[in-house]
């Protein structure tokens, strides 16, 4: 019995070791890698698409500078994923995306400021330097800008409509003609979509938030629940369900791009992630800004920005800012990026470049114009919902003006 | 081997105590000796043995690394104490035991634990971490380039071995073209003669003395790269990655004397709330990045008083109660019904038919849940579009809910076929020939014999159901999201269950407030809670009628 408990004994000590030797395996061959390399190692955070577009870039980097790179694709909640590792030390060194998280990735300390010298920021779109620009610092490198125009099928509608009320004109004769089952795809579901409807809500005359005078967000001058927003909202009735019935509440986000390209309305309002679809179906579509109100404000879309941003908690920082300040800001890879995803390059030289090739790039940059920097302060994440389900409400036939002063009292509450 | 011992047990008790103590060891190792010890058996245990020890090695290091003293001597003993009750031949029952109380504890018991620790806290979006967090971050963000100053073109050179030897930034002026070498004491300028730099950018290639580092050997060192900061007159001059530098200043600077954050260049200051885990100035602004502090009874306090919280939510929990109780009860009947009528066995081809109605359940329920969004849209759903109707079924309050509880069925009922299916078939048919011999119409035989049996098998299933379903939040939030939502209302839908509720609350707006979430999530468990223990009771009394 004794010699059977040292038996025992003597294979568990065996296993211990074998584990013992497993940990120390697993840390060896990355030892002899950096060795090879002799350099660190960056990682990058990405979602799908672009991730599988920076991966040869990144690889290029690392041979170039003798260190490794490594583009990790996260395809779910990029943001939120981000902030949490980076809380717990296991974050990327480089994140990539849109600039509006930006407010919230500098108060939960995740991001550093990049620092570009004069030369290199004036290569820039300057309203992409606006964006990325956060309390007076810069926060990330943009590389593309993206906003909502309207599309629309030009053999449906050959002429681009100058006001709304002409598109609902020439909607309503098209279906009633039985050519088209919608007059206008405007994506709003039953809980709304302020991004998509946000040009028709300036056109109409109101705001979000009102601006400092450095130019910067105030958060604290709130325009929804004013009464410039509710004659915004008034407007916006009159096309509603009960109105015109150009915007409804059973346009998602699902069906709108699909119902245009399966030729059943004959106007869309979406960004340049459309287009590819709309060539998948061989429509004929040109792009115009999105009309506002007859005798209203010019209607403003929101322009916002994809860039690359400095983890504040990397591990390799300084290889970090060399990516992103010195790299990024090449044209090359930000031509490379705009073939990924067709967005307008935020680098002028790029953008140049591509021009040529691709008709409609100047066409939303025409209808970006306008445009209004999406707000990146952290108050405006109290806006989207309370803001889209008025937008619902309204749109579906409830009283203008009792609906956006709830919806402003309920952000007002929501901001601290 | 436990029946012999428990057999022999009260057999020997019965002389008297003394006997039974010698007694006792006797019979156990005779069992033992009988009991057969496999050569598959050993080598399970040892592996799973070495398992536990490799895992517990595995652990050791981030804890030692992080230096959780109390973390890695719970590890320990835990490890020490799987060791000692398996290696030995004692304590069987323990052996039993020990393994699920284990997995208790990391996956049911410390969860609540943390959720009821992190309620009392402020932890969430720009409370995430610590007071230094904070800091650290206002300072380095606050670092602004000096007006006027150089962009130096940068080489990070060494002197001695370019691994190990001390930094050194050697830094060119591409306007003036002078040549400097900084370090922690300050900046010296270079003798031309003494190094050479590449004439286009300015940037040094070597220089005498020092070792000038490839992108490559520089990267390794990182860490001490972003740390050094070489001071000047007007600030100091940092790395920007690899080949660049700057001089730059931190504009905003903590000062312990006063625990308030200074900024150099308005002269305001930000004091430290430690009640709000945040630096807040004079007239209530705020700095954006702030830290987790215990916070009390707030967030408690802020469900019961807020009237946009309170308000609503004793008609959410009204219809949460209606939801579950539909969604559970639904399903079970149509179930049953099912199951009794394809149970009969008159009944044809009832294995296709048990086939065909299991295969919503074979369906991923996200997928499902999705596709009926679209099935009750009104213009474009098959719903409206199949019977001819113009109902806006997400629009209206009770559409919206009747629409809910149909989805729920749909995905609900298989399971519920299952298991009655299941049940009674262990129903023995000699009973419900009793009863008709009796003279019992088949109704009576049902609600007398079989209904009764089916509950005492299925009630556990029937009351985890009703719980699983109570916090149902893809059914909801995957479907209408809550809605519709009144018009001066937009917090609160009528579709919406306590846990979407709480995830808007908690998550909708501002970011996310984990502190609060787990304040409501508390409130929930303690309501589900109760009303299982509840369920239970009855059910245990049902029970004892019964059997």
């Amino acid at each position: 019995m004794r010699i059977r408990t040292a038996g025992v004994v003597a294979v568990l000590g065996l296993a211990l070791a074998a584990s013992g030797c497993g940990g120390s395996d697993s840390d060896k061959p990355a030892a002899k890698e950096s060795a090879k390399a002799a350099g660190g190692k960056l990682v990058i955070w990405a979602d799908d698409k672009r991730a599988a577009a920076l991966k040869p870039f990144a690889d290029e980097f690392g041979k170039e500078n003798g260190v490794t790179v490594e583009v990790q694709a996260v395809s779910k909640d990029l943001q939120t994923n981000f902030v949490t590792a980076s809380q717990q030390g296991s974050g990327p060194d480089v994140v990539v995306g849109a600039h509006d998280w930006i407010g919230n990735m500098v108060q939960n300390g995740a991001i550093d400021p990049v620092q570009l010298a004069a030369e290199q920021k004036s290569a820039f779109n300057e309203t992409a330097i606006k964006a990325v620009t956060f309390n007076g610092q810069l926060y990330g490198v943009p590389y593309a800008t993206e906003n909502v125009a309207l599309l629309r099928n030009t053999a449906l509608a050959p002429e681009a409509p100058k006001t709304i009320e002409e598109l609902v004109q020439t909607g309503k004769k098209l279906k009633a003609q039985k050519k088209v089952q919608e007059i206008l795809c405007l994506q709003a579901g039953q809980n709304g979509d302020a991004y998509h409807v946000y040009p028709l809500y300036a056109s109409g005359g109101g705001y979000l938030f009102g601006t400092t005078a450095n130019g910067d967000y105030d958060p604290k001058d709130l325009g929804v629940g004013k009464p410039e927003s509710i004659a915004a909202f008034q407007k916006i009735a009159k096309l509603g369900e009960k109105g015109d019935g150009a915007l409804k509440r059973s346009i998602t986000g699902e069906n709108s791009i699909a119902t245009f390209t399966g030729k059943k309305c004959a106007f869309l309002v979406s960004g340049p992630w459309a287009v590819a679809d709309a060539k998948k179906a061989n429509i004929a579509y040109d792009i115009s800004p999105v009309p506002g109100f007859a005798g209203g404000k010019e209607a403003a879309p929101f322009v916002g920005v994809q860039a690359f941003y400095v983890a504040a908690k990397g591990k390799n920082k300084a290889l970090a800012q060399e990516f992103v300040t010195n790299y990024v800001t090449k044209p090359e890879l930000a031509v490379a990026l705009y073939r990924a995803e067709p967005r307008p390059p935020a680098l002028t030289a790029a953008f140049d470049q591509v021009k040529s090739e691709d008709p409609d790039l100047a066409k939303w940059l025409e209808a970006g114009k306008n445009g209004q920097v999406l707000p990146a302060i952290p108050a405006m994440a109290a806006i989207w919902d309370p803001f889209g389900k008025a937008e619902a409400a309204v749109i579906g036939g409830a009283d203008p003006a009792k609906t956006i002063t709830a919806a402003g009292k309920t952000i007002a509450g929501q901001i601290k | 081997m436990s029946t012999s011992l428990s057999g022999s047990g009260p057999a020997q008790q019965a002389p008297g105590r003394g006997p039974v103590r010698r007694g006792l060891p006797r019979t156990s190792r005779t069992a033992r000796n009988h009991a057969p010890i496999t050569a598959t058996g050993l080598a399970v245990k040892v592996v799973l043995l070495g398992l536990v020890a490799g895992i517990a090695i595995w652990a050791a290091f981030p804890l030692v690394a992080a230096e959780h003293w109390v973390g890695l001597g719970i590890l320990a003993a835990t490890t020490a104490g799987l060791g000692y009750l398996y290696l030995g031949r004692r304590h069987i029952p323990a052996k039993y035991l020990v393994p699920g109380t284990i997995f208790l504890i990391a996956f049911q018991v410390f969860p609540v634990l943390y959720t009821a620790s992190t309620a009392f806290t402020n932890f969430g979006d720009g409370h995430r971490g610590s007071k230094d967090d904070a800091i650290v971050a206002i300072q380095t963000s606050s670092v602004k380039q000096v007006p006027g100053s150089a962009q130096y073109s940068l080489s990070i050179a060494t002197q001695g071995d370019p691994t190990t030897g001390a930094l050194v930034f050697l830094l060119g002026d591409p306007k003036t073209k002078e040549v400097f070498a900084g370090d922690a004491g300050g900046l010296r300028r270079l003798d031309p003669g003494q190094v050479e730099s590449s004439s286009l950018t300015g940037k040094v290639t070597a220089a005498d003395g020092y070792t000038v580092l490839n992108i490559g050997q520089a990267s390794v060192r990182s860490k001490e790269i972003t740390d050094l900061v070489v001071p000047t007159a007007g600030g100091a001059i940092r790395s920007n990655g690899l080949t660049r530098a700057y001089e730059g200043r931190a504009v905003r600077a903590y000062d312990a004397g006063c625990d308030c954050v200074k900024d150099s260049e308005t002269g305001r200051t930000w004091t430290a709330d430690a009640q709000a885990g945040a630096f807040v100035a004079a007239d209530g602004e705020r700095l954006t990045q702030g830290w987790k502090v215990n916070v009390g009874l707030q967030n408690f306090s802020r469900v019961l008083t807020d009237d946009t919280i309170s308000g609503p939510f004793l008609g959410t929990l009204v219809w949460n109660f209606a939801f579950a109780i539909a969604s559970t009860g639904g399903t079970f009947l149509l179930g049953m019904l099912i199951a009794l009528a394809l149970h009969s066995p008159r009944m044809r081809g009832s294995n296709l038919y048990r086939v065909l109605l299991i295969l919503p359940y074979a369906m991923p329920s996200f997928a499902m849940l999705l596709v009926w969004r679209d099935l009750f849209n009104t213009d474009f759903g098959l719903v409206n579009n199949l019977f001819g109707l113009g109902v806006d079924w997400f629009g209206g309050s009770w559409t919206a809910r009747f629409a809910v509880i149909l989805v729920q069925l749909w995905l609900g009922y298989p399971y519920m076929f299952l298991v009655t299916t299941g049940a009674l078939q262990a129903i023995p048919r000699e009973l419900t020939e009793a009863t008709s011999v009796d003279g019992a119409s088949p109704w009576q035989s049902f609600r007398a014999v079989t209904l009764p049996l089916l509950l005492v098998a299925l009630s556990p299933l029937l009351i985890s159901s009703f719980a699983y379903n109570f916090n149902n939040f893809n059914a909801i939030y995957l479907t209408t999201e809550g809605a519709p939502f009144p018009a001066d209302n937009p917090t609160n839908g009528a579709t919406d269950l306590l846990i979407t509720y709480t995830y808007r609350l908690a998550f909708g707006a501002q970011g996310a407030e984990f502190g609060f979430a787990a304040a409501i999530s508390l409130l929930i468990f303690t309501i589900v809670a109760v009303v299982s223990a509840v369920s239970f009771r009855r059910t245990r009394k049902q029970e004892e009628v019964y059997s």
